[in-house]
């Protein structure tokens, strides 16, 4: 436990984090808010099996946030469902060494 | 925020054209709700990398040792922060998200003070920044409260029976910093020195303070 842990074991906890953080502070939902629906989420999880604080806990993150904006509107589950598919596309299509991006509409 | 390319290199590639591996599920979600919020306007990439960079940079337990070490070394600002930590830590610029409302708690030989977050994982980003692997599982946050003594002997803290636990439950609004005790043979010693005995774990209350020349 005396390892310097990194600040995040992944770029995508690191990105979901920040979204989460700047959402709140534009003011589309309160902290108090968001704790409730992720703490609400990672009791869902942890029903199946212990979660142990890495990729699991970003995994319920990541529904959670999901959750929050489709509650005000603002991500339809089906809208994000077809832009990952398009990065998924993305990724499968792109060579490898080459930037991966999404056509815009 | 490009980081598209990078775990790609390893990998075997059995095609005659190799693309790019497909990240995982949680990661191709990240990139949907980004691609989606950037376009509405909601999120700037640009704000998103301060945010990382701040917490992975520029805020960390630091932070809390320099608050710790100074409470160690001065009588009056130990009083005032046990009072009202809110105007000192503001003062010093350990003020902003996720620290609005800290309470500190120091241990004693008579008391031990352990935080947690039982619901998620609050805890004091401007003092600790982003809380360890262990703080965010299951298992700590579930058993640091049914079994502290267990857990911390896990952490290799053994306390004499005579000292009481308490197990502070953090919330969105409170987070508490815990104060360890002083190590021995410390007199004398400059704040900056101080602040290199404590650790991050001493702060959650799963450490103590290191102790000096060692």
């Amino acid at each position: 436990m005396s390892k310097p842990d990194p600040t995040f074991e992944a770029p995508w906890h690191a990105e979901v984090f920040a979204m989460t953080v700047h959402l709140q502070e534009s003011g589309l939902f309160s902290w108090a808010d968001w704790t409730q629906c992720f703490g609400a989420t990672l009791a869902v999880h942890g029903l199946d099996k212990e979660l142990d604080g890495g990729d699991d806990y970003f995994i319920a993150w990541v529904e959670a946030l999901e959750k929050m904006l489709a509650n005000i509107g603002l991500a339809d589950a089906s809208i994000l469902g077809s832009l990952k598919d398009a990065w998924a596309d993305a990724y499968l299509k792109t060579p490898h060494g080459q930037p991966v991006k999404i056509e815009d509409d | 925020m490009d980081s598209n390319c990078l775990s790609v290199l390893a990998l075997p590639m059995p095609h005659d054209h190799p693309h790019t591996v497909l990240p995982a599920d949680p990661v191709l979600r990240v990139k949907a709700l980004e691609t989606l919020l950037v376009k509405k306007g909601l999120v700037d990439p640009a704000a998103l990398q301060a945010i990382i960079d701040t917490y992975e940079h520029k805020i960390g337990p630091q932070n809390g040792a320099r608050v710790v070490a100074k409470m160690w070394s001065d009588p009056a600002f130990r009083a005032a922060m046990v009072d009202d930590p809110m105007p000192l830590l503001s003062e010093l610029g350990y003020y902003g998200r996720q620290g609005e409302h800290m309470v500190v708690v120091e241990n004693t030989p008579d008391v031990h003070n352990i935080v947690v977050c039982t619901l998620c994982s609050c805890y004091p980003w401007p003092l600790l920044g982003i809380p360890p692997g262990w703080y965010k599982s299951d298992a700590y946050r579930s058993r640091v409260v049914r079994e502290p003594r267990k857990v911390l002997a896990e952490f290799g803290v053994t306390l004499p029976e005579s000292t009481s636990v308490r197990v502070w439950d953090s919330t969105a609004e409170v987070r508490y910093l815990v104060v360890p005790e002083r190590p021995e043979g410390t007199d004398g010693f400059s704040e900056n020195a101080l602040a290199a005995l404590v650790t991050r774990d001493s702060m959650v209350g799963v450490g103590l303070a290191k102790e000096p020349n060692t």
